[in-house]
């Protein structure tokens, strides 16, 4: 293919976005790849090559499996139950229902309050006896649990966090989507009498899915990015029972200074999300043309 | 395209003006809060009163999170080649500071007899954690010991004498029975005794295993001892608190929420450090006493808090303005005024002479206490890689404590995972 | 040459300006109603429990007594603990130096995936999708070095610096100018505008809805971020808000929850204010962008 004008044109376009690009996901995903390879440089000692040594230490190690196992079960959690909740969220505040303002408030709010802030609350309503929910549990007869303290309830509280943190987010998204369904499909199944669910099931979401897989590609991504509410909730406890990918590779790296075992876990999250996205994109985009 | 040339233009504009400020020596100066109160105030009102008597030196105070997060950036900018002159940091990071190659030792800076005197000032509890292979490597400034408070309401309540807490085991266990309440359900509405074990139960931990008379760590911080029996003991009797005695709250109990719940008489009893002593004072609406942990074998308590490390990379002048420094907020005066607005053990018998500190405990007895328990003080457990050798005890603890494991499975796993990370330290 | 007016996008479907389409047109019945209004007070409680606490003292914060008294000195004890006006002022710069360098990037490489052929698209399109996946906070360790070898550690710059390109964006963009038709370009190219001068006005002016859409995306992310700035950031010239709450988050010394949840109001307060104001243009320029 000859370089014409362009050509040139369509590269230079590129650049200023793909000099950051690269800088900040392809240099430093390869830089990362390299240093799992390396042994970890101390004062005194530099990085030597040791091969899969990394790898084979991250096999060994119950607390990376814990982190694995956790992240698969937050995610499991997280994706179906905030994208459901948005879609009942959605048509909630689209129909003719008393208080939508108010409703489409409350379920945005979380959206725009940092998760900084809010886990504090939300170590409130889990702490043990006087917490919030305890208090209620404790009106209907029920024992105080300790939700932050005990590994079987930890990670659910946590997640119950996250969900609670995305659902308003994704809902916007549905809420759109459905306003630009057009009317005549309800006329025309109310002239059918269709019941409310059969019109859910069978018109809404299958038109609603191209705006499912958006919201599906956010979710995935999120669930193995959030790992804020970890840090100021539990750190990770107890007993690793709330330790989620990202947060083991953050305390490996910056609490361990151990930069090629660091590097070994960053590279397996990487070839998750490379799965994930990879999935996503050919999804997506058999969606898109499929209009 | 021209946003990002005029972005790059002021932050090359904004460099060059800083660069030219410098005619005073720089010291910068990273310190965590770990307790209650204006302590941003506090050190900033310090470094302002030490650069008014120091005009060479410009100490910038930088207000860094917690220890955990103080520490993380301290070393990552030592790593990017921009330390900090100077940082609190936790007494226990020592090996790791000092195995990064991150601090200089304090000895070089010590070269007048007043410098010695002053070395020589501090509790030598406090000087444990600090030292080794002959070095000093931090000064201590803000130390602490862990203690136990009561609420004295709350034992008329249950037929105690109100002034009297628990000297030993036994007796936790006996007025932990008549002090905890249940409701009609059965639910236990008011604990005996409440031992925080989130985010790092080695502190509180090491309470009981020092009672118990078993060492942790060596002091050259490449060997740790979590298997021994008398460990195991001590964690049995903690777990025992709540398992078999039903005074103590199950599973992991939080750091965060443990004072507070004693100001809500959720508990009568707790430990957690003297440094919540200003905060429950000021909240607690019900008179409480502070005491020495109970005795087990022996009476014991670790050390806790942090040092002031200065840092390898930052240059001679800086480093001698961070020594000056340190030496400054450690006199007597100061150390005690700064014990008396946190809570934290002033550093030097001296302080405890001043006039100031003495009208506080005269006052305030319970302030004494955790100067009282030095004595029985051991040094918090710390080795080389530290965060990683702890975190394999602070699991096993967690493990024990909610019951997946039992006490000896998991210290043995603590100490087989400690033993392949100290390895290559020996 | 003449400036093309904005047209009505062809794929839309005419909806009544005042209509809502419903599912069946009925109003919710009673257990949809009273489902929705549970939840909502649900979702909303964390924020009404911060209002409780953040006004009234400290001991009252767990016990919700409704008779405690009320007393403002929560909000200012917060205000002096921390120097939250300069925070504001450092997430606000930062959101914004953010948002207009993504939009400048982000439309220039948008517009050359969708409407260029060259050698090696689908590669380098491939190779910015990764980035959807692949947020620079999960390669931190490798980042703040690159970062640190700049020079930018401990600068709002250097925060913002990984996120200017944003894969996100380019990717909407992208779907959103391969829908503007082309005998629009044709037309415009026919009166002698060159590339650049069809990008600003005929792509761009088409596109605003999905301009809106990312960049209530991109702000919500950007001031809600904190591992990134956490590592980046030491002094407080260049802490953003959420690494700034991080002083009262320090579980250390024992959670006063009505200075949290004062300091929570305080620099939530904005954002609050601004959706609760611009709510439906929120969720318009969301339809309109068409997100699918």
């Amino acid at each position: 293919m000859t370089l014409t004008s362009r050509h040139i044109h369509a590269y230079l376009l590129l650049l200023p976005a793909f000099i950051f690009l690269v800088g900040f996901t392809h240099y430093p995903a390869i830089g990362t790849l390299i240093d799992s390879l390396m042994s970890t440089p101390r004062a005194g000692r530099a990085a030597v090559f040791v091969g899969l040594e990394n790898y084979q230490v991250m096999s060994e190690d119950p607390n990376f499996w814990k982190a694995l196992r956790n992240n698969f079960w937050f995610a499991l959690a997280t994706i179906p139950i905030s994208i459901a909740l948005s879609i009942a969220m959605a048509l909630w505040v689209n129909d003719k229902i008393a208080g939508r303002q108010f409703l489409r408030l409350s379920f945005f709010l979380p959206t725009v309050l940092p998760m900084i802030a809010v886990a504090n609350i939300w170590i409130f309503f889990y702490t043990p006896g006087y917490g919030l929910i305890n208090q209620v549990l404790g009106v209907f007869g029920f024992a105080s649990q300790n939700f932050l303290g005990d590994p079987q309830l930890a990670l659910g509280a946590v997640t119950v966090v996250a969900i609670w943190k995305e659902a308003g987010f994704f809902m916007i998204f549905y809420l759109a989507a459905l306003q630009t369904l057009s009317p005549s499909y309800q006329e025309a199944a109310q002239i059918e009498g269709a019941g409310r669910w059969y019109f859910f099931r069978r018109i809404q979401w299958p038109l609603l899915m191209p705006t499912t897989i958006f919201v599906l590609v956010n979710a995935l991504i999120n669930a193995f990015r959030m790992v804020d509410h970890i840090i100021v909730m539990t750190k990770g406890g107890p007993d690793n029972a709330t330790s989620l990918l990202l947060f083991y590779l953050y305390e490996v790296g910056f609490s361990f200074w151990d930069r090629g075992y660091a590097s070994a876990l960053t590279a397996v999250l990487l070839l998750i999300l490379a799965v994930v996205g990879l999935l996503q994109f050919f999804m997506l985009d058999r969606r898109t043309h499929y209009r | 395209m021209n946003k990002l040339l005029s972005r790059a233009a002021l932050v090359a504009a904004g460099l060059c003006l800083s660069a030219t400020a410098l005619s005073k020596t720089e010291v910068s100066f990273y310190f965590p809060i770990a307790v209650g109160g204006p302590i941003t105030k506090i050190i900033d009102q310090y470094a302002t009163d030490f650069n008014k008597a120091h005009p060479g030196y410009n100490v910038t105070p930088v207000y860094s999170g917690t220890y955990q997060e103080t520490i993380v950036k301290a070393l990552t900018a030592h790593k990017a080649g921009k330390p900090p002159t100077a940082a609190i940091l936790l007494s226990t990071d020592t090996f790791t500071l000092a195995d990064e190659g991150a601090i200089t030792p304090i000895d070089k800076f010590v070269k007048t007899d007043d410098d010695r005197a002053w070395m020589k000032s501090f509790f030598p509890a406090f000087l444990l954690n600090g030292q080794f292979d002959n070095k000093t490597w931090g000064i201590p400034f803000q130390r602490s010991t862990v203690v136990l408070y009561w609420n004295k309401e709350l034992f008329k309540e249950a037929g105690l004498d109100p002034n009297t807490p628990p000297k030993n085991w036994a007796e936790t266990i006996s007025m932990g029975q008549k002090l905890t309440k249940k409701d009609a359900n059965g639910n236990v509405t008011q604990w005996g005794i409440q031992v925080p074990s989130s985010g790092f139960p080695y502190w509180l931990f090491q309470g009981f295993s020092t009672q118990n008379d078993a060492i942790l760590a060596n002091a050259a911080g490449n060997q740790v001892k979590y298997d021994d029996p008398k460990v195991v003991e001590a964690l049995q009797y903690w777990i025992d608190l709540s398992k078999k005695y039903g005074i103590h709250p199950p599973g992991v109990v939080q750091w965060g929420t443990t004072p507070r719940d004693f100001m809500e008489r959720k508990a009568a009893m707790i430990w957690t450090t003297t440094g919540n002593l200003t905060n429950i004072r000021s909240n607690a609406k019900f008179d409480f006493g502070v005491a020495m942990l109970p005795e087990g074998k022996r009476r014991g308590s670790p050390t806790g808090g942090g040092n002031f490390f200065i840092f390898s990379k930052a240059s001679a002048a800086e480093q001698e303005g961070a020594y000056k420094f340190a030496k400054w907020l450690t006199q007597p005066e100061r150390a005690a005024q700064w014990s008396i607005d946190t809570g934290y053990v002033a550093v030097s018998p001296a302080a405890y002479e001043t006039p100031a500190l003495k009208k506080y405990a005269a006052e305030f007895p319970p302030a004494l206490v955790a100067r009282d328990q030095l004595p029985f003080a051991v040094a918090e457990l710390s080795t080389h890689d530290n965060q990683r050798v702890t975190k394999a005890l602070n699991d096993g603890l967690q493990a024990a404590l909610t019951g997946s494991k039992t006490p000896a499975q998991a210290m043995k796993d603590a100490q087989a995972e400690a033993d392949r990370l100290l390895r290559k330290y020996k | 040459m003449s400036i093309m007016t904005t047209p009505a996008l062809p794929t839309k479907p005419a909806t009544a300006p005042n209509r809502v389409a419903t599912s069946l047109g009925q109003p919710a019945g009673l257990l949809s109603t009273l489902g929705a209004w549970v939840l909502a007070l649900c979702w909303i409680a964390p924020l009404l429990y911060a209002f409780w606490a953040a006004i009234h003292p400290s001991e009252f914060a767990t016990k919700l007594i409704w008779n405690a008294p009320l007393t403002f000195d929560n909000f200012i004890a917060a205000w002096e603990a921390a120097p939250f006006a300069r925070y504001f002022l450092n997430t606000t710069m930062l959101v914004t130096m953010i948002l207009m360098i993504q939009l400048v990037l982000c439309t220039l490489a948008a517009y050359a995936f969708a409407r260029y052929e060259f050698c090696g698209k689908n590669i380098l399109f491939s190779l910015m999708l990764v980035q959807l996946m692949v947020m620079p906070e999960i390669l931190i360790v490798r980042n703040y070095q690159t970062l640190s070898q700049l020079g930018l550690v401990d600068t709002l710059f250097g925060i913002g610096l990984p996120y200017f390109a944003s894969a996100f964006a380019i990717f909407l963009l992208r779907q959103t100018f391969k829908t503007i038709p082309k005998e629009l370009v044709e037309a415009a190219m026919m009166e002698g505008a060159t590339a650049l001068q069809v990008l600003r006005h005929v792509y761009i002016p088409l596109a605003k809805p999905t301009y809106l859409a990312f960049a209530l995306v991109s702000v919500s992310y950007h001031w809600n971020n904190f591992l990134w700035p956490l590592v980046v950031s030491n002094s407080v010239e260049s802490r953003p808000l959420t690494v700034g709450l991080q002083v009262f988050s320090s579980t250390d010394q024992g959670i006063d929850w009505s200075i949290i949840t004062a300091a929570t109001l305080l620099t939530s307060g904005p954002l609050l204010l601004g959706f609760l104001i611009f709510q439906r243009q929120f969720v318009q320029s969301f339809m309109r962008a068409g997100i699918k």
